[in-house]
C-alpha cells in the first residue's frame, strides 16, 4: 500500500535541514535567553537572527515580528490584543464569515465584552466584496480581519483592495496568512496590512510555533503577561528550538517560493481535471482561479466526507474534509454554508492540499482509488439510489 | 512628581499595554540613540512607572523633566544628560 499524503494544510513534515538546525538547541545550547550570562545572551542573539529571517520572508523588519506558540495564538493576539488596546477609540470589529475559528471565536469572545462584531458575508467563491466592507465600516470601527486565503476552499481574498479601504478610514487591517506564507509570495507592504499571522505548520517548521507581524509599533494588549520576552508583548520562556526551526524554514521557503507554486499548481490541476472526468455530480468549491496553488476542494453528492476519508486512509491516502472543528462536532462546515452549499452536499466535502513533495504518480494513484471509493459509498446510499432512479 | 505640559521631544517610546520591567529596560536603549541634551518622551499606562522612571533617571544620571496625563496614558519626559547608560544586554 502506498503512503500518499495530501493534507499539507493540516501539517507538513518538518524538513531535514530544519531538524538539523534545531537539534543543538535542545542540549548543547540550552540556555535561557533572558539570563545575563553568555550562555543566555548568545541564545538571545540566535532568536533575533531567526526573527530577521521570518521578517525577510514577508518583507517586514525584524522588530515587527512577535513569536507565538501557533497561528491560533497569533490570531488571538491580533484580534483581542488590538481590540483591547484600542477600545477607547471604538468597539466595532469586522471579520469575514469564513475566518478560522481562532479569529471567529476571538471576535465572539469580544462580543461578550460589549464589542460589536460584523460578520461580512462572502460570495459563492468565498470572496469578500470590498464594497460591502466599505458599507459595513463605521466611525467606531477599530479592526478588520480578513484571511489571506481560506484553507477549506482555497480562495485567495483581494487583501490589497480591502486593506486600502481600511487605510483610507484609519482602521487597522489584520490578515490570517497561515495558508499563504510559504506557498505564495506574501509581502506585508504590498498587501498593506497592519497585522499578519503566520504559522510554522505551513512552512515545514515544527508544530507549536507561529508569529504575528505588527506594523509601526502598534499597541497590542498582551494576552500572556510575563517578563521581558518579546519585549513584554508575549510572556513566557521562548521555545528556542522551535524558533530556530521557524527561522530555518522561512529561509528555505524564501528561496523556493517561485518554483514551488508552479509545481503544486500543475499537480493540482491534474488532480482536478482527473476527478471531474471520473466522478459525476461533484462540485469544485472555491474560486476557480484565485486560489492556493496546491489546493483542490470538492463537495461530492450523496456521500459522507468522513466515510470517504476513512476509505482513502485504508488505501494509504491522507486528505481532509476541510474543517476539523465542524467535522469532529458533526456540524456542517460554516465556510461551505457561507458560500451557499446545500447542507446535504456540504457533508460530502473533501479537501486535498499538496506541497512540493507530492509527485505526479501520487495524483494518478488518487485518481485510481478515489472514484472507486465514491462509487462504493454511493452504492450504500439511499439518497444516491433515489437520484439514480429519478 | 513634577507636572509639565507640551514638552517638545526628540523621540517617543511607546510602552502602553506593556508592563514591568520594560519601562526600566527600554528607555536606556532609546536614549543611547539620542544625543546629549535631547528629550525622550515615554508613553506608559503602567502606574509603577510613575515612581520607577524618576528613580531610574536619578540612578543613571539622566534628567527627569516631569510628566503629563493624556487620555489613555501617562507621558514622562527624560532629557539625556549622560552617556553612561546601563547595558541591559537584552535588546
Amino acid at each position: 500500500m502506498k503512503n500518499v499524503y495530501m493534507d499539507h494544510a493540516a501539517a507538513t513534515p518538518v524538513r531535514k535541514q530544519v531538524i538539523e538546525a534545531m537539534l543543538p538547541y535542545f542540549d548543547e545550547h540550552f540556555g535561557n535567553p533572558s539570563t545575563i550570562y553568555d550562555m543566555g545572551s548568545k541564545i538571545k542573539q540566535v532568536i533575533e537572527e531567526q526573527r530577521a529571517k521570518v521578517a525577510e520572508l514577508i518583507g517586514a523588519k525584524a522588530e515587527e515580528i512577535i513569536f507565538t506558540s501557533s497561528g491560533a495564538e497569533a490570531n488571538n493576539l491580533a484580534v483581542k490584543g488590538l481590540a483591547l488596546a484600542r477600545q477607547k477609540k471604538g468597539k466595532h470589529i469586522i471579520i469575514s464569515a469564513i475566518e478560522h475559528h481562532s479569529v471567529l471565536n476571538s471576535a465572539r469572545f469580544l462580543e461578550r465584552m460589549d464589542f460589536e462584531v460584523t460578520f461580512l458575508p462572502v460570495d459563492e467563491y468565498g470572496l469578500v466584496d470590498p464594497e460591502r466592507l466599505s458599507i459595513a465600516m463605521r466611525p467606531e470601527t477599530i479592526l478588520v480581519s480578513i484571511m489571506h486565503a481560506n484553507n477549506e476552499i482555497g480562495t485567495i481574498e483581494p487583501i490589497s483592495e480591502l486593506s486600502a479601504i481600511c487605510r483610507q478610514k484609519g482602521v487597522i487591517f489584520h490578515t490570517d496568512a497561515v495558508a499563504t506564507v510559504g506557498n505564495i509570495p506574501v509581502d506585508v507592504n504590498e498587501l498593506d496590512v497592519g497585522l499578519l499571522t503566520l504559522s510554522g505548520v505551513s512552512l515545514g517548521a515544527p508544530k507549536g510555533i507561529g508569529a504575528l507581524y505588527f506594523r509601526d509599533n502598534l499597541r497590542l494588549m498582551p494576552l500572556i503577561h510575563g517578563g521581558i520576552q518579546e519585549k513584554g508583548r508575549r510572556g513566557g520562556t521562548e521555545n528556542v528550538p522551535a524558533i530556530v526551526g521557524l527561522g530555518k524554514a522561512s529561509e528555505l521557503a524564501a528561496k523556493e517560493l517561485s518554483h514551488k507554486a508552479d509545481h503544486m499548481r500543475e499537480l493540482r490541476d491534474l488532480l482536478v481535471e482527473g476527478v471531474r472526468e471520473r466522478i459525476e455530480q461533484i462540485k469544485y468549491t472555491g474560486h476557480p482561479n484565485r486560489r492556493l496553488p496546491g489546493h483542490a476542494s470538492f463537495c461530492i453528492e450523496a456521500i459522507e466526507g468522513e466515510a470517504l476519508l476513512f476509505m482513502l486512509n485504508q488505501e494509504g491516502i491522507y486528505a481532509n474534509t476541510g474543517s476539523a472543528c465542524a467535522s469532529k462536532a458533526l456540524k456542517t462546515s460554516p465556510v461551505l454554508v457561507a458560500i451557499g452549499i446545500r447542507p446535504d452536499l456540504a457533508q460530502g466535502s473533501i479537501v486535498f492540499t499538496l506541497n512540493s513533495s507530492n509527485r505526479a504518480e501520487e495524483i494518478e494513484y488518487v485518481l485510481e482509488k478515489l472514484p472507486f471509493a465514491v462509487q462504493k459509498l454511493r452504492s450504500l446510499s439511499p439518497i444516491w439510489r433515489q437520484k439514480s432512479a429519478a | 512628581m513634577k507636572f509639565v505640559e507640551d514638552i517638545p521631544s526628540d523621540d517617543i517610546l511607546d510602552l502602553v499595554c506593556r508592563m514591568c520591567p520594560l519601562h526600566l529596560l527600554e528607555p536606556g536603549d532609546k536614549l543611547r540613540c539620542l544625543k546629549t541634551g535631547q528629550v525622550l518622551e515615554v508613553l506608559t499606562d503602567y502606574d509603577g512607572a510613575l515612581e520607577d522612571i524618576p528613580n531610574w533617571c536619578k540612578k543613571n544620571g539622566q534628567e527627569f523633566l516631569g510628566m503629563e496625563e493624556d487620555d489613555d496614558c501617562y507621558k514622562l519626559y527624560i532629557r539625556k544628560t549622560s552617556e553612561a547608560l546601563p547595558q541591559t544586554g537584552w535588546a
